[in-house]
C-alpha cells in the first residue's frame, strides 16, 4: 500500500471554460482520475423551442465565441434539412471560406497562443512577446487574416451575423475578395514558418488506440461542411442517425454529457480528420504533415497540435480556393426556397475546429423549432482525454505533484478543449 | 505601475474575452499598458491582487454569487463584459420556464451538484455594484479598447444614449422594417455601427435598450409594417429577458405565451 496523494488544479488554464483535473492516487496505483467539467448549463436546447427557425444561427452561434461560425453552419444545415432547402453553389463557397476562415482563426490561437508556451516553458505568450518577437508577431498577423476572412464573409468574426436557410445576408464585394486573396497569397510564408517553428517542438508520447470518427464529404474533399460520418472502425453512419454512433450520456462530475462510440470512449477533432481523411489534404498540407512527422495511424493525443498546424496550412489553402472561384463565379443568388415548408426533423453535421457538430431540430409546420438537440465535439472527446490522462500517469506517477499536474493540463490542453461549448 | 487587469467568466461562450484577443494589431501596446495579472482563457497567472476586473458572463449556479462577491471584494473597478453579464443576455431566455423543466429537457431531470441552477439566469448588476458596462454581444473590440484608454486615463467610458437607428442611417444600410423584418433598432442601444442590418439580419438589441425607448411605438411599427405587436416582445426576449430589464417593455408592448 502506497501513500495517498492528490493533485488538483482547479480551472486548467490556456482553454476554453472551466474544468479542473482531479486525481487520485495510492502509490503508484490510480484511485481517482476526473477532468471535471464546472461550467454553467446555459440550456441552449431549451433556448431554441418555440423560436422562429430562421432566429436559430444567431441563437445556436452564441453558444461559442471561438467556433460560432461552426455553430451558424450547422445550424443552418439543420434548418435546410429539415425544411427540403438546397443552397446554391455560391452560398456552399461562402459558408466554406468562412469556415476555412475560423479553422485558421480557432488553430492558430490554439496551437500559438495557447499549446506553444509550453513548449517554450513560460506560463502564457506574454513573455514570447519579448523574447520570440517574431513567432508572436506572425501569429497574430494569421490570426487577424482568418478574422477578417470571417468579417468579410459574415460580417463579425465572433458571431456571424448574415447566415439564412437558402441565403446569405450579405455578398462581399469583389474587391474586398481581391484584398482578401492578396493577403492570402502574401500569407504563404508566415505559415511556412509556422509549420518549421512546430517541426522543431517536441511533444510527450501517450499511445492509446481508439476509435476515431469524422464526417467526410461525398466528392472527396478534406472533411469541412460535412456528410455521413466515417469510423476507424469501419463503419458508415448517415448524418440523421448520428445517435447510432454517438451515445451521450452523464456522468456526476461533468455538466456537459459525455459520449461513446460503438467501442467506448472515441476521439474527434484535427487528428482524427488526418486518420481519416489524410489522403484528401492539399499537397501543401500533405507536405507540412511529412515536414511534421505526423503519421495517419497516431495514437497520441498529443499529436492533435501538428494535426492543427496541418490544417491550418490546408485551410489556407481552402480559403485560397474559395476565394479565386468566388471571383470566377460570384454574383449573389436568389434565396433558395424550401421544398418542405411544413416542417419536419432536420440534422445539420459538420467538421468544426475541434471535431464533428451535431445540430437536429424539428421544425414544426408554424415555421418554430419543437425540439433540438446538439452534440458538441469537446463532448465527444471527454472520455477519451480521461483515458489517455490514466494512460499517461503511469510515466509521470514518481515526479512531484506540480510536474505531474503540469504534464495532465498539457495533455488536456492539447486536445484543445472548448468547455463552454460542451456544456452549453 | 501599470493597472493590474483580471479577466473573469461566468456562464457565457467566452467570446468578449475572445474579442480581447483580437486586438492583434495593438496587443503588445496594451500589454505594455497594463499587467495582466488574471486571464484563465490565456495565461497560467492567477493572481488576486488586480485592480481592475473585466467579467464576462451571467451568474446562473448558486456558487457563482459568492464567486462574484470575491472578485468585487478584490476589484477597485469592476466591469462588466457583454450581453450575459450586462443584461442577462440569451441565457435569461429561459427565465420564465421552470429549472425543472430545463432539467428534464436537457439533464434526464437532474438538479444536483454540477447540473445545479438557479431560477433565473441574471446579470452581474443582479448580485453586485457593477461600476462600467462594455455592452454588446460579443463586445466590440474597439469599442474595449476605448474603455481601457478612458479607465487609464480616469474617465467614463462612453456609451451611445441614442439609437441603432440613428448608426443605419449615418452608415445608408437601408431599413429592414420597412421591408417587413421584424428590427428592434428604434429602441436598441447604438455604439455597434449596426453592423447586423447591415449584414441581412434585424437589430436584437444585444447592446440593450437606449435611453427613451419608445415600446409602445415599436409595437405600432411592427403592425403598420405587416407584423404582430406581440412580436416586439418576442423578438426584445432574446436579448433583454431578465426580470428587471423586462419591465420596462413588458408593460408596453403585448407579450404572447411563447418564451
Amino acid at each position: 500500500m502506497g501513500e495517498g496523494r492528490a493533485v488538483v488544479v482547479r480551472h486548467v488554464t490556456r482553454i476554453e471554460g472551466h474544468g479542473n483535473i482531479v486525481v487520485d492516487l495510492e502509490g503508484d496505483r490510480i484511485k481517482r482520475c476526473d477532468l471535471e467539467i464546472v461550467e454553467a448549463p446555459r440550456f441552449f436546447e431549451v433556448l431554441l423551442k418555440d423560436r422562429p427557425y430562421d432566429e436559430a444561427p444567431r441563437i445556436s452561434c452564441r453558444i461559442c465565441g471561438i467556433c460560432s461560425v461552426g455553430h451558424a453552419t450547422a445550424s443552418v444545415l439543420a434548418v435546410e434539412a429539415a425544411l427540403g432547402i438546397t443552397p446554391g453553389p455560391g452560398l456552399r463557397r461562402l459558408r466554406r471560406l468562412n469556415m476555412a476562415g475560423e479553422w485558421l482563426q480557432s488553430h492558430i490561437l490554439h496551437v500559438c497562443f495557447l499549446v506553444a508556451p509550453d513548449a517554450f516553458g513560460v506560463p502564457s505568450i506574454v513573455p514570447m512577446v519579448g523574447s520570440h518577437p517574431d513567432v508572436v508577431k506572425r501569429a497574430l498577423r494569421l490570426k487577424r487574416l482568418a478574422n477578417d476572412i470571417c468579417c468579410t464573409v459574415s460580417g463579425r468574426h465572433v458571431m456571424p451575423i448574415s447566415y439564412h436557410a437558402g441565403w446569405m445576408g450579405h455578398w462581399p464585394e469583389r474587391g474586398e475578395l481581391r484584398a482578401l486573396e492578396e493577403r492570402l497569397v502574401a500569407a504563404e510564408e508566415d505559415l511556412d514558418a509556422l509549420v518549421e517553428l512546430f517541426a522543431g517542438l517536441a511533444w510527450p508520447t501517450v499511445e492509446r488506440r481508439a476509435e476515431h470518427l469524422a464526417s467526410l464529404e461525398e466528392g472527396g474533399a478534406y472533411p469541412m461542411m460535412g456528410g455521413p460520418l466515417h469510423s476507424t472502425s469501419g463503419v458508415v453512419t448517415a448524418p440523421e442517425n448520428y445517435r447510432d454512433a454517438l451515445h451521450e450520456y452523464l456522468v456526476d462530475h461533468s455538466a456537459a454529457k459525455h459520449v461513446r462510440g460503438a467501442e467506448g470512449p472515441i476521439r474527434v477533432g484535427a487528428l482524427a480528420r488526418y486518420t481519416l481523411a489524410h489522403d484528401r489534404l492539399h499537397a501543401r498540407a500533405k507536405d507540412a504533415a511529412a515536414r511534421l512527422k505526423l503519421r495517419p495511424d497516431s495514437a497520441n493525443p498529443f499529436d492533435f497540435v501538428a494535426a492543427q498546424v496541418v490544417e491550418s496550412v490546408q485551410a489556407h489553402q481552402e480559403a485560397l480556393e474559395m476565394v479565386a472561384a468566388l471571383l470566377a463565379d460570384g454574383a449573389p443568388e436568389e434565396a433558395a426556397r424550401p421544398t418542405r415548408p411544413h416542417g419536419g426533423r432536420g440534422v445539420g453535421m459538420v467538421e468544426v475546429p475541434r471535431g464533428t457538430l451535431v445540430h437536429d431540430y424539428t421544425i414544426g409546420s408554424d415555421g418554430r423549432i419543437r425540439s433540438a438537440n446538439c452534440v458538441i465535439p469537446t463532448s465527444q472527446n471527454l472520455a477519451s482525454i480521461e483515458e489517455d490522462m490514466r494512460a499517461f500517469l503511469p510515466s509521470l506517477v514518481r515526479r512531484p505533484s506540480p510536474e505531474i499536474a503540469h504534464g495532465l493540463e498539457m495533455l488536456v490542453r492539447a486536445y484543445d478543449p472548448c468547455v463552454s461549448c460542451s456544456v452549453h | 505601475m501599470r493597472p493590474r487587469v483580471a479577466f473573469f467568466s461566468f456562464g457565457s461562450c467566452e467570446g468578449c474575452q475572445l474579442q480581447v484577443l483580437s486586438v492583434e494589431d495593438v496587443l503588445p501596446d496594451l500589454l505594455a499598458a497594463v499587467e495582466i495579472v488574471n486571464f484563465r482563457e490565456a495565461i497560467d497567472d492567477r493572481r488576486d491582487d488586480y485592480d481592475i476586473a473585466f467579467v464576462e458572463g451571467s451568474v446562473i449556479r448558486p456558487e457563482d454569487v459568492a464567486e462574484l462577491q470575491k472578485i468585487r471584494a478584490h476589484a477597485k473597478i469592476l466591469v462588466a463584459i457583454g450581453a450575459c453579464a450586462c443584461l442577462g443576455g440569451v441565457n435569461a431566455m429561459r427565465n420564465r420556464r421552470a429549472v425543472t423543466e430545463l432539467a428534464r429537457d436537457v439533464y434526464e431531470g437532474r438538479q444536483d451538484g454540477v447540473f445545479a441552477a438557479l431560477p433565473d439566469a441574471s446579470p452581474l448588476s443582479a448580485v453586485v455594484q457593477v461600476n462600467y458596462e462594455i455592452r454588446g454581444c460579443p463586445i466590440d473590440r474597439f469599442e474595449f479598447l476605448e474603455a481601457v484608454r478612458s479607465l487609464l486615463a480616469g474617465t467614463v467610458p462612453y456609451t451611445p444614449p441614442y439609437a441603432v437607428c440613428v448608426e443605419c442611417t449615418l452608415r445608408g444600410t437601408p431599413c429592414l422594417l420597412e421591408r417587413g423584418v421584424p428590427c428592434l433598432g428604434s429602441v436598441a442601444r447604438a455604439g455597434c455601427n449596426a453592423p447586423c442590418p447591415a449584414y441581412g439580419a434585424p437589430c436584437e438589441a444585444c447592446r440593450g435598450c437606449h435611453d427613451v425607448p419608445n415600446f409602445e411605438a415599436l409595437g405600432e411599427a411592427f403592425f403598420r409594417h405587416g407584423m404582430t405587436r406581440t412580436l416586439a416582445a418576442e423578438k426584445l426576449q432574446l436579448f433583454n429577458n431578465y426580470r428587471e430589464v423586462r419591465e420596462a417593455w413588458e408593460k408596453a408592448v403585448p407579450s404572447s405565451s411563447a418564451t
